[in-house]
């Protein structure tokens, strides 16, 4: 009996806790609406497409390829990223460049993101720091597959 | 005369119900959001007014209703199509014998605030609900699909073992207030106990409350006591159904928690009385009173009435977000060997105590 009576017990106290996430709760929600400043949110919800979250700085976003200084692209087609990609989403074909310091620069650069992981390999191997996943672009979402592949131009941006 | 007054009656009584079944499973999403820390659904909108999501049940509501109507080639396709409109109907009819107020003087004559004054409204509610239950298990078996069938026999099972607490723990309201119509068991519930506490049939009955209010959970058939339904393990009797009928299934359950909140409210709470209203106006416990007009009265009876039923829904909505479920032969446990000896010694302990008083 003694034992019944405590699980009943328990029971209540289960049931007053979310009680109790209800009454705060909808007291912080009623500050909102009235409009009066209140020491927190009534929910922890990001309403996403209005409300964006920070990113991490270290997040992995779309790719991007940066340029030297005179415009070019940094890639020198070593194709080291091309062997690392563990999805085989990146296809380069090299071209020859009259600089004989530079030697070789990317004629095509193609990333199919439509395969791609984002696990930020390509970023790690890259002797030259040319590939980079920092643009914050994180709705790369399309209607047609074809346009998530992204060549040169579009990685240049 | 009386038969426009009475369409009007069942049209409104229909439209009340519905309507609130409707927003209840508004009320569900935003309740068991707050709950758990979120906000709950708020994008349905007309012209970009979205308006705290208030037009999500008519968005679903259309939604189910274009839905393809699937009935599978294995079913038996007429049963298929009656279970849910069996379940439907037999909740719905419900509603006529619920009071929602006192009577209405109108141009002359009185209108009684309740679509039938049934002289034995209590036992037509209980019956009613309990007729339920063939909507289900026609539908688990209409569907001739393993795990619909074990729904349906569950919720036979779980029917036989609470059904029969809830009709004892009654039995202490109707010793103390001698009828089994719901309008007068209200009209008892006016009255002062002391001259100053209302006379409510918790006041007198706490035992037979607690008894019926677990009763009553189950008889809705929601988590904590969703044996037919059992999301986790068997999909249910309504795994085979889609659409509109599947949303019947679904408009059944939160009609049941309407009937329930209304079976509470009018035998444990006083159904439409607001405490030391009468008919023409406050009667304060310290003396003195207050005259009302007599529509400002019925106004206020059916205020109160509305806002003790939608205190239980929140209730019984807060307790399907809070508990786990039973499991299966725990709901048996509960129904057989602690609600129907406690309902038995309600009885008993209630003619104890009016003998005493006699």
């Amino acid at each position: 009996m003694i034992k019944a009576l405590g699980y009943f017990l328990e029971i209540i106290k289960g049931g007053l806790i979310t009680v109790r996430h209800f009454v705060t709760n909808m007291w912080f929600h009623t500050l909102k609406v009235l409009g009066l400043k209140a020491k927190r949110r009534g929910a922890v919800t990001i309403q996403y497409p209005e409300e964006k979250k920070e990113l991490a700085a270290r997040h992995r976003s779309l790719h991007r390829l940066l340029r030297r200084e005179d415009g070019k692209p940094r890639c020198v087609s070593c194709l080291l990223c091309v062997t690392v990609c563990p999805s085989e989403c990146i296809s380069v074909e090299a071209a020859e460049d009259p600089d004989s310091e530079i030697q070789k620069v990317p004629a095509k650069f193609i990333i199919d993101l439509s395969r791609c992981c984002f696990c930020g390999f390509c970023v790690e191997a890259c002797p030259e720091d040319a590939i980079r996943m920092d643009t914050g672009k994180i709705e790369v979402a399309e209607y047609r597959r074809a346009d998530l592949i992204y060549d040169l131009d579009k990685l240049l941006k | 005369m009386d038969i426009v007054i009475a369409v009007i009656k069942i049209i409104l009584a229909l439209v009340w119900f519905l309507v609130l079944t409707l927003y209840l499973t508004w009320l569900e999403r935003k309740e068991s959001a707050v709950i758990q820390d979120r906000i709950g659904a708020n994008r349905a909108n007309i012209w970009k007014f979205r308006f705290l999501g208030l037009f999500q049940p008519f968005a679903d509501a259309i939604k189910m209703i274009f839905k393809e109507d699937f009935v599978p080639a294995f079913a038996n396709k007429f049963l298929h199509t009656l279970a849910p409109f069996l379940s439907f109907f037999f909740v719905a009819i419900t509603i006529c014998a619920v009071p929602f107020g006192d009577t209405l003087r109108l141009g002359g004559r009185t209108i009684s605030l309740q679509v039938l004054d049934l002289n034995a409204g209590l036992l037509f509610i209980l019956a009613m609900l309990s007729l339920g239950i063939y909507g289900i298990i026609l539908s688990g078996w209409a569907s001739r699909n393993r795990f619909t069938l074990l729904g349906g026999i569950r919720g036979a099972a779980q029917l036989i073992s609470y059904e029969v607490a809830l009709g004892l723990s009654l039995i202490g309201i109707i010793m103390v207030f001698p009828s089994l119509s719901l309008q007068s068991i209200v009209r008892f519930q006016g009255e002062n106990i002391l001259g100053f506490i209302p006379k409510w049939g918790v006041l007198l009955q706490p035992l037979g409350f607690v008894v019926f209010f677990f009763a009553a959970l189950a008889e809705t058939k929601r988590v904590p006591f969703d044996m037919p339904e059992g999301e986790s393990e068997i999909i249910g009797f309504f795994t085979e159904y889609g659409g509109l009928k599947w949303g019947l299934f679904m408009m059944t359950d939160f009609m049941e928690i309407i009937i329930v909140s209304a079976l509470l409210t009018t035998l444990f709470f006083g159904g439409w009385q607001v405490p030391w209203l009468a008919a023409d106006g406050f009667h304060w416990p310290w003396g003195g009173g207050r005259a009302l007009p007599h529509g400002v009265v019925v106004l206020l009876q059916l205020l109160a009435f509305n806002i003790k039923i939608v205190f239980f829904c929140w209730l019984q909505i807060l307790i399907r977000w809070t508990y786990p479920r039973f499991r299966y032969d725990q709901v048996m446990d509960l129904g057989w060997k602690v609600l129907i000896p406690l309902s038995l010694l309600n009885i008993v302990g209630t003619g104890i105590v009016m003998g005493f008083l006699k």
